[in-house]
């Protein structure tokens, strides 16, 4: 399908898709395997100018839009989520600064994240505030010219890797919600510590561990906004980001696609290759059909997000839990129709059929998904009446 | 420090076909590159431009579609690219190459580090660096493996061969041609690229470079392509199945015969 791309968007397309073929399926199969964080990825993704895509270009960054977001974020996930996954934790990270952070807050830290020396993380999740993000303890108490911040954040990606942490936390507990606010915590700032490694059923490129602030000192001018607009902001992060997660999963589906395909040509069972059956052919249509409606779907709600809507929460929603069950479902027919082959780990998609669990799961449920949609209708219809 | 880098398109292949009639390589649907040692070559010039300053210009001398090449150097880092391209220069051998790269070195206002690759995947001579070298009277370093400099000045090369390696002192100006030991060619930059379709690049010509026409492309070759023809087949080949044993104590002894 030709999604009428410009030339810059190509060009962006195609840098994605070589760094992703030349440098992350080499080694996709050994990153996942051992665990290892891919530092020399995100070098690379830097220094091609991809960590700034959507950062303004006078702090360093490209300037470009969601739509190029997902076109590079879609292109990395075809070679592996674990890797897609991190570039996108960093994003989430950076959307509370870019959209909230004042001139000296963006200076002290979009160059650095525009050229990749840095990566960030959003903590946001508590052991016990999943979906229910309002429950957070976590406080942040003013103390001078400072906050001194208490609390423990559950499975945040990069934390350990990245340098900047934007902390969701209670700075008037009786307020509860309304009394969040987003501050930046920096990696050296005293009282921060990380806990160990989470061991993963996918993405195990990716790193997730707690984040801990004890007694966590740091100036009060790392407050985003003003005190109190901590879920506003955190709104307005994963209405951002959830497109992404859609494109990861669009690049992963493709990704299955191929293989599934590819292997159905060779494979030869009855005297003739699968391919031939109808009933091969019949998953490969439904997982190419339904990739192709995804895809729609994200570049559509992206080129939306890019004309700056003022509420975009239900299409963001929208192109989060289509796409991600889309992956969910194709992954597991590209397995079913390697048969045994796909089971393998010596084949890639056993890794894509476990990567793509996740997508159902971080950056809201796709429970939570439906929640935001069926609120936004609801609204919409009352209005209607 | 001027730099230049001399690059050559070739095509993507390693199966190099011939046509038979004409003794030219058939490059229809076959995709064109860089040739791959020179973007190891152009890494080392801007990675030289990166430690010690200065500019890195790139050069070919090929048809008008070699502008691809030029673009390409400029989306990885190459601050200016230049086109030799003329009716007149084709057919060159690797002397007629060698001049006419020569002149537009000098054309540049000369340059004092010329990069070229160790040999271009097609042609495979290894010639056209080390000839420039002597029509320019200028120190020559082939199949570089580091480069370094020394505080006189002077550039040290470890030469890379068949079992270890020389090092080397030259004088500046000096034309160094690399190996992929060199080091490893870095991505395209996405502001590089697009400054990169946007960069105007100039055309010389036979006239732009003061030469005449005896002096380039088949008429200026000293060699003269007689014959083009693949190699003979190396004999004939057996597939041998067994056990390993089987196997490991066959071919001893066809060794044995054999010596
Ligand atoms: C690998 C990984 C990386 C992560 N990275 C980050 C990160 O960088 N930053 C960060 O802040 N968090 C991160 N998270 C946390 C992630 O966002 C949460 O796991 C997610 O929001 C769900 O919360 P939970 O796991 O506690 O599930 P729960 O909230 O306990 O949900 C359990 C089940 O109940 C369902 N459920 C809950 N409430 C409702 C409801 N109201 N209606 C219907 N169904 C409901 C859910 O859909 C789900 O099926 C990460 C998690 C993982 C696993
Ligand atoms: C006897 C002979 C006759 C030939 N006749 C013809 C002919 O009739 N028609 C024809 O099309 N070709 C012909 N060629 C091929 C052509 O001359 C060579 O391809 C060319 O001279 C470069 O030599 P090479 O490919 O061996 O490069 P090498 O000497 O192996 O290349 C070494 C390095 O020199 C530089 N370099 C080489 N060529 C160029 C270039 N054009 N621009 C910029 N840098 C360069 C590159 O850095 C390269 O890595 C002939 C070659 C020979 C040997």
């Amino acid at each position: 399908m030709d999604y009428l791309l410009t030339e810059e968007q190509t060009m962006l397309q195609d840098l994605a898709r070589q760094i992703t073929e030349e440098r992350i399926k080499p080694i996709r199969a050994q990153l996942d395997e051992e665990e290892i964080f891919p530092t020399e990825i995100i070098k690379d993704l830097a220094q091609a100018d991809l960590c700034g895509v959507i950062i303004p270009e006078e702090y360093g960054g490209l300037g470009l839009g969601a739509m190029e977001n997902c076109l590079v974020g879609e292109a990395l996930a075809t070679g592996c989520v674990g890797v897609a996954t991190t570039f996108g934790a960093s994003l989430l990270g950076s959307y509370p600064l870019l959209y909230y952070g004042t001139d000296a807050q963006k200076s002290r830290y979009l160059p650095r994240l525009a050229k990749g020396e840095a990566l960030a993380a959003f903590c946001l999740t508590e052991p016990q505030a999943g979906s229910d993000a309002g429950a957070i303890l976590t406080t942040a108490v003013k103390d001078g010219d400072s906050y001194v911040l208490n609390g423990t954040k559950q499975w945040i990606t990069n934390a350990g890797e990245a340098e900047i942490y934007t902390v969701i936390a209670l700075t008037d507990p009786a307020k509860g919600a309304r009394g969040a606010s987003a501050l930046l915590v920096e990696k050296g700032d005293p009282g921060i510590s990380f806990g160990k490694k989470e061991q993963k059923m996918g993405i195990r490129a990716s790193v997730t561990r707690e984040v801990i602030l004890e007694d966590c000192r740091i100036p009060k001018d790392r407050l985003l906004s003003k005190e109190g607009m901590g879920f506003i902001i955190t709104m307005k992060t994963l209405d951002m980001a959830r497109p992404g997660v859609g494109a990861s999963a669009v690049g992963l589906a493709q990704a299955a696609l191929d293989e599934a395909a590819a292997f159905a040509k060779e494979r030869q069972q009855f005297g003739t290759p699968i391919f031939s059956f109808q009933a091969v052919q019949h998953l490969l249509a439904n997982m190419a059909t339904k990739l192709e409606a995804a895809r729609a779907l994200v570049y559509s709600v992206a080129r939306f997000i890019d004309t700056k809507p003022k509420d975009f929460s239900k299409a963001s929603a929208m192109a989060k839990v289509f796409a991600t069950d889309m992956a969910m479902e194709v992954t597991v027919d590209a397995v079913q129709v390697m048969g045994g082959h796909g089971y393998m780990r010596e084949y890639p998609v056993e890794k894509m059929m476990r990567d793509a669990k996740i997508l159902q799961i971080f950056e809201g449920t796709n429970q939570i998904m439906r929640n935001v949609i069926g609120l936004a209708l609801n609204k919409e219809y009352s209005k209607k009446k | 420090m001027k730099i230049v880098v001399c690059i050559k398109q070739v095509p993507e292949t390693q199966d190099v076909r011939l046509d038979p009639v004409t003794h030219t390589l058939k490059r229809e649907g076959i995709k064109s590159i860089i040739n791959p040692f020179d973007l190891y070559a152009l890494e080392e010039g801007l990675r030289v431009k990166e430690s010690q300053g200065g500019t890195v210009t790139v050069l070919t001398m090929g048809p008008p579609q070699a502008e691809e090449a030029l673009r390409e150097a400029l989306g990885l880092g190459a601050d200016a690219a230049v086109l030799l391209s003329d009716r007149a220069f084709a057919g060159a051998d690797t002397w007629a190459t060698a001049l006419t790269l020569a002149k537009a070195v000098e054309k540049l206002g000369g340059a004092d580090l010329i990069f070229t690759g160790k040999q271009a995947i097609d042609g495979d001579t290894a010639q056209v660096g080390p000839m420039m070298a002597s029509i320019m009277n200028i120190s020559l370093a082939s199949w570089a493996r580091k480069v370094s400099f020394n505080t006189a000045g002077k550039a040290e090369v470890e030469r890379l061969l068949d079992h270890g390696y020389d090092a080397v002192e030259v004088d500046l100006p000096a034309l160094i041609s690399v190996t992929k030991e060199i080091n490893e060619p870095r991505l395209p930059s996405f502001k590089a690229k697009l400054k990169a379709k946007k960069e105007p690049i100039p055309v010389w010509g036979l006239a732009d470079l003061g030469l005449n026409a005896a002096e380039v492309g088949l008429a200026g070759s000293f060699t003269q392509v007689v014959k083009v023809f693949p190699p003979p087949a190396r004999g004939t080949s057996e597939t041998w199945e067994g056990s390993p044993q089987d196997l490991a104590a066959r071919l001893w002894q066809r060794l044995q015969e054999m010596t």
